[in-house]
């Protein structure tokens, strides 16, 4: 992890409030170009809203998100121009109904980017065959499984060529049988050297793609480090006790 | 209680005994009904007021065909002007900015609150406020105008309900895309909620085909009659209903084509 040159994204005190709810209180967090860090912790913990602040989906009523440096809640900032570079993956993939899988690639493509339609579909050819659905290209979003649908959902946002990739719990809404297909996608990623962000209860996931875990609840950052230390060898206690939770729930009550 | 209940049922009829019983009275009361209507009534007379073949054929070569024409394109006209300040007022009704939102509420509460009829009338007296106020297109201005007015303030709800059913997460993919908060309701929103929309519209399409017999207040000549006014003074001038009965299939041979359509339209999607 290069920790010394300047962060892609980062984040400065930020903080969050849902009415009197404080999700996010104070967060500080950076992330290097080619990282790939695993956001792990309780429901209700914060780790969605932060990922959420990232493209501003939610906007922080408090601090910064700095991305290349630049000041994303700064209201001069142009914000559907830096969420180009921002792709995002959501747990109920919410791909565009109406539109088939390339079009749910190239529609981006054509109405943001005023590409050429052939231009734009040969792009979204590629992501599909990338996510290995490249026979599904006329497939309209309800006949795909859930599977199939995150990985359209992966190459849509891939089809932007962003520098940055954020998911938000990619897999909790798969049957199970279905989780492999897309964390195998999301690991090739990984592998070709995107940035990575991943809201996750994927543990083995988190432990073999990551380069970084981040341990966030109650609002907060509670340890971060390599997956070998704060997955498997965790020094706070409410690290040790999620954990539990989440590796063996039959035994805890 | 439970235990003794199916014996005591021995006295009293079951439920589905009593029940077919009930069935075996209804049929009777209506066969009654049919066989009174078919002795008591008069029916060479109640032929000849509302089904005089003579009549049919001179009503129907005799201005229907403009009538119909006149109802249609009244309605059509409407209904497209309606669309779209409909679909304006709903997004003022979501406006960020509160006075739209007032306005919107406003100008949509009071239309849907008045008897069409009352604003058709209130519209064909305008030029008394505004002297010289004339609109183009006789007589299709004023009667697409008046319909729109109207049209617009129901549709605008529709609309909205529309809007709002599409789920957050689409505009939030559009978003996340790069698309601007426009593009997103062009592209992903307003496509989808129109698809929505369609039945409740179609629904607003047919109530406005009804309103569209209310437009003579505004102030048509007899050149401009639709089906409503058209069939009254045939019916008027031949004193036989006959007319009105012809008139009456006229706005069925609009309407029951329109319900076909969308039954096809939903089943597809």
């Amino acid at each position: 992890m290069p920790a010394t040159s300047e962060p892609l994204i980062a984040t400065r005190d930020l903080h969050k409030w849902f009415g009197h709810n404080h999700v996010l209180q104070g967060i500080d967090f950076a992330v290097a170009r080619g990282e790939v860090v695993c956001v792990i912790g309780p429901s209700g913990s914060g780790k969605s809203t932060l990922l959420r602040c990232l493209n501003l989906l939610e906007r922080p009523q408090r601090g910064a998100v700095l991305f290349h440096g630049e000041d994303l809640v700064d209201p001069d900032c142009d914000i559907d121009a830096v969420r180009r570079h921002i792709g995002m993956v959501f747990q109920q993939f919410n791909l565009f109904p109406l539109h088939n899988a390339l079009r749910n690639c190239t529609v981006a493509l054509i109405t943001v980017l005023g590409m050429k339609r052939a231009e734009a579909e040969h792009i979204a050819r590629a992501n599909l065959e990338r996510v290995g659905l490249a026979d599904k290209i006329d497939a309209l979003p309800a006949s795909l499984s859930g599977g199939q649908q995150q990985r359209v959902a992966i190459a849509r946002a891939l089809s932007m060529d962003p520098q940055l990739m954020l998911f938000d719990e990619p897999t909790s809404a798969l049957d199970p049988e279905l989780v492999g297909e897309v964390l195998a996608v999301m690991r090739k990623l990984a592998e070709a050297g995107m940035t990575m962000i991943v809201v996750t209860h994927e543990m083995t996931f988190a432990r073999q793609v990551a380069d970084r875990v981040v341990f966030m609840d109650d609002g907060g950052i509670v340890e971060q480090g390599p997956p070998e230390e704060v997955v498997g060898a965790p020094r706070e206690q409410r690290t040790q006790d999620f954990l539990q939770r989440v590796l063996d729930p039959v035994h805890t009550g | 209680m439970a235990g003794s209940a199916p014996r005591g049922a021995g006295r009293r009829l079951s439920p589905r005994r009593r029940a077919r019983r009930i069935r075996a009275l209804q049929y009777a009361v209506l066969v009654a009904l049919v066989v009174a209507a078919a002795l008591l009534a008069d029916w060479r007379l109640i032929g000849k007021s509302f089904f005089d073949p003579q009549l049919i054929r001179y009503t129907l070569l005799h201005g229907f065909v403009d009538a119909l024409w006149h109802t249609a394109a009244y309605t059509a006209g409407g209904f497209l002007l309606g669309l779209l300040a409909g679909t304006l007022l709903a997004l003022m009704r979501l406006s960020e900015v509160a006075p739209y939102r007032w306005l919107a509420t406003i100008y949509i509460e009071f239309f849907r609150g008045l008897p069409a009829l009352v604003v058709f009338m209130a519209f064909s007296l305008l030029p008394l406020a505004f002297s010289g106020l004339t609109l183009p297109w006789y007589p299709y201005g004023p009667a697409w105008a008046a319909l729109g007015i109207v049209g617009s303030a129901y549709m605008a709800e529709t609309i909205r309900a529309g809007i709002q059913a599409v789920p957050r997460g689409q505009v939030e993919a559009a978003r996340s895309l790069g698309m601007s908060a426009g593009q997103a309701m062009r592209k992903i929103t307003l496509p989808q909620a129109f698809r929505i929309m369609v039945p409740p519209l179609t629904n607003e399409l047919i109530m406005l085909i009804k309103d569209s017999s209310l437009v003579f207040v505004v102030g048509l000549s007899a050149s401009g009659f639709e089906l409503t006014m058209f069939g009254r003074s045939m019916a008027n001038s031949n004193v036989n209903i006959t007319p009105l009965v012809v008139a009456g299939l006229g706005y069925l041979a609009i309407t029951l084509p329109l319900s076909i359509l969308v039954r096809r339209m939903e089943a597809r999607a």
